[in-house]
C-alpha cells in the first residue's frame, strides 16, 4: 500500500501520511454508523424505533449530533487539574489509534508490518487506561474518580485473561505478527484458528474445543476492556452519572465517546484476525475465479469490515440481553473463573500442539 | 524510507493531531461564557462537600500487585511460547514450570481470601413501636 501511494502520488512522505490517515477515515465512518447502529439495535429490541426523524430512519442521526457537539460550550470545572483534564482524550485516542497500526485490514493493507504485532496492540491499549485514569482523576468529582478506579482495576484485571488467550494463540500459530496470523487463515472457514488452523488430521480436532474456549475467554475479557455491558461499572450510567467522563462537555466529550466506538472495533478487530480468518474470505475469492486481481483486496476488506462488525454486534446485543455484574462478581469472574480457565487451556494447548 | 516502528509513531502523530485539530475547530465556533453555577463541579446539583481525592479501598492496591505479578509473567511467556517447540518436550516443561509457580502464588492468594471483594453485610430495617415512628435497626 505504501508503495502503491508512493507510485501514484510520487512523494513518499505524502503517501506515508495518507497511508497512516487510511483507518481515521475507516474509524470516523464506523464510528457514525456503530454509534446509529447502538441506538436502533437497543431501539428494536425494546420494541421502539429509536432515531426517526434525521434523514432516512435517522441515518445521519450522529452527524447531526456530532454538529450539535462541535458548538457545545466547553465546561472545565473550577477545581480540576486543567492539564491533564485536557490531556486526558488525546491520550485516550492516541491509545486507541496507536493499536489500529498493526491490524491487517487487506492483503495489501497494514499500518505497520511489525513482527512483533499482536504483543505490540497488548501493550499500546494500555495507554487508554492511562487517559481514562487521567480523566477521572483530574475531573475533581467523585463519581468521574470512582469510575476511574472502577475502569483502573476492571481492564487491569481483565488485561490478564485477554493475555492469556492471546498467549494461547500465540503458542498455536508460532508468530506474533497479525498478518502472518491472517495468511495462516486463508482459504476457507475451516482454516480459521477457531477451528484448528492449518493444522491437519487428530491435532486439528483436538485443538477445536479448545480454541472455542481460547475464542470465549478472549471475547469475555475483551468485553471488560471496553467497558461494554455486563462489565459496564466505570460508566455505570444510574449510579455513577457516566463515570470518568461526568465533568467532560462537548468536543472533549465526543473524543471519548470516539475512542470508545473505536476501541469497540478494534478488540473485534482484534479476535477477528486471531481466530475468525482476519480479512480472508471464508467461501473463496470472486476475485480469484473471474481472475480480476483489483477485486482480491476490496473483498479481504469487505469480509474484515463484515467480521468485525459482526463481533461489535454481538456486543451491542449483549448490552441488552445481560444486566450488569455487582463489583464482587466483577473480580470473582476474572481472578477466579477467567484465570484459571486460561491458563488451564493454556496448557493443555500447549501439550496437544507437541504432538 | 521509515522502519515499521517508524510507521507506528505516525499512526501516533496523526492521533495526537487530530484531537487538537478537532478541538480547536470547536474553540472557534462554540460559545464561551462560563458562569460559576456551571464551572461547579456536578454532585446532582448538590453543593459538593469535601474533596474528591479520599482514601481508597486497599483492594485497589492488592488488585494493581496481582496485576503486576501476573503482566511480567505474560510479557516473559511470550517469547518462551514463540521458541518452545524448537526445544519440544524440556523446552515446553521450562514454561510450565513457571506457570505453575504463580499459579501457587495465586492459589495462595485465593486462600487468604485477597481476591474476593468484600462487600458490607445487609442491613435489613425493622419497624419497631417507638414513638419516633421507623427506626433502623443494626
Amino acid at each position: 500500500m505504501y508503495d502503491l501511494l508512493t507510485n501514484l502520488l510520487g512523494n513518499q512522505i505524502v503517501a506515508y501520511v495518507i497511508a497512516a490517515s487510511l483507518p481515521l477515515i475507516f474509524v470516523l465512518t464506523f464510528v457514525l454508523f456503530a454509534v446509529l447502529a447502538e441506538r436502533k439495535v437497543s431501539a428494536h429490541m425494546q420494541d421502539r424505533l429509536g432515531p426517526m426523524r434525521v434523514g432516512w430512519h435517522g441515518i445521519i442521526q450522529t452527524l447531526a449530533d456530532m454538529l450539535k457537539l462541535l458548538q457545545k460550550e466547553d465546561i472545565v470545572p473550577e477545581g480540576a487539574d486543567k492539564t491533564l483534564f485536557n490531556l486526558a482524550p488525546l491520550l485516550t485516542f492516541l491509545g486507541t489509534y496507536a493499536a489500529f497500526a498493526a491490524i491487517p485490514f487487506a492483503g495489501i493493507y497494514v499500518g505497520s508490518s511489525t513482527a512483533i504485532g499482536i504483543y505490540y496492540v497488548t501493550a499500546v491499549s494500555g495507554l487508554v487506561v492511562a487517559g481514562l485514569l487521567l480523566a477521572g482523576w483530574a475531573s475533581d468529582n467523585k463519581y468521574s474518580l470512582y469510575g476511574a478506579m472502577r475502569t483502573a482495576a476492571q481492564i487491569v484485571s481483565y488485561e490478564i485473561p485477554t493475555a492469556i488467550a492471546i498467549l494461547t494463540m500465540v503458542m498455536v500459530s508460532g508468530t506474533l505478527s497479525l498478518m502472518k496470523i491472517s495468511d495462516m487463515q486463508t482459504a476457507h472457514f475451516w482454516n480459521w484458528w477457531i477451528l484448528g488452523g492449518p493444522e491437519t488430521g487428530i491435532v486439528k480436532f483436538l485443538l477445536i474445543p479448545f480454541m472455542i474456549i481460547t475464542f470465549l475467554i478472549y471475547y469475555i475479557s475483551s468485553l471488560a476492556e471496553v467497558n461494554r455491558t455486563p462489565f459496564d461499572l466505570p460508566e455505570a450510567e444510574s449510579e455513577l452519572v457516566s463515570g470518568y467522563h461526568t465533568e467532560y462537555s462537548g468536543m472533549k466529550f465526543a473524543f471519548f465517546f470516539l475512542a470508545e466506538y473505536a476501541n469497540m472495533f478494534a478488540v473485534s478487530a482484534i479476535a477477528v484476525t486471531l481466530f475468525l480468518g482476519g480479512f480472508h474470505s471464508p467461501i473463496g475469492y470472486l476475485g480469484h475465479s473471474l481472475g480480476i486481481d483489483w477485486l482480491v483486496p476490496v473483498e479481504q476488506f469487505f469480509w474484515f469490515t463484515f467480521k468485525g462488525t459482526a463481533l461489535v454486534f454481538v456486543q451491542m446485543w449483549l448490552r441488552w440481553t445481560l444486566p450488569r455484574v455487582r463489583v464482587d462478581q466483577l473480580m470473582v469472574i476474572c481472578w477466579k473463573y477467567l484465570i484459571p480457565y486460561a491458563v488451564v487451556n493454556l496448557i493443555i494447548v500447549g501439550i496437544i500442539t507437541l504432538l | 524510507m521509515l522502519t515499521e516502528f517508524g510507521k507506528i509513531l505516525l499512526f501516533m502523530i496523526i492521533a495526537a493531531a487530530f484531537v487538537p485539530i478537532g478541538l480547536i475547530t470547536a474553540k472557534l465556533i462554540r460559545p464561551s461564557r462560563p458562569t460559576k453555577e456551571k464551572n461547579m463541579i456536578y454532585e446532582c446539583g448538590e453543593e459538593t462537600i469535601g474533596s474528591p481525592w479520599v482514601k481508597f479501598n486497599i483492594r485497589f492496591y492488592v488488585v494493581a500487585l496481582i496485576f503486576l505479578i501476573f503482566d511480567v509473567e505474560v510479557v516473559l511467556l511470550f517469547p518462551w511460547a514463540l521458541a518452545y517447540k524448537n526445544f519440544g518436550v524440556p523446552g515446553f516443561l521450562v514454561g510450565i514450570v513457571f506457570l505453575i509457580i504463580l499459579v501457587l502464588g495465586m492459589a495462595y492468594e485465593w486462600r487468604k481470601g485477597d481476591l474476593d471483594w468484600d462487600r458490607p453485610k445487609p442491613q435489613i430495617p425493622t419497624l419497631t413501636n417507638d414513638s419516633a415512628g421507623f427506626e433502623e435497626k443494626n
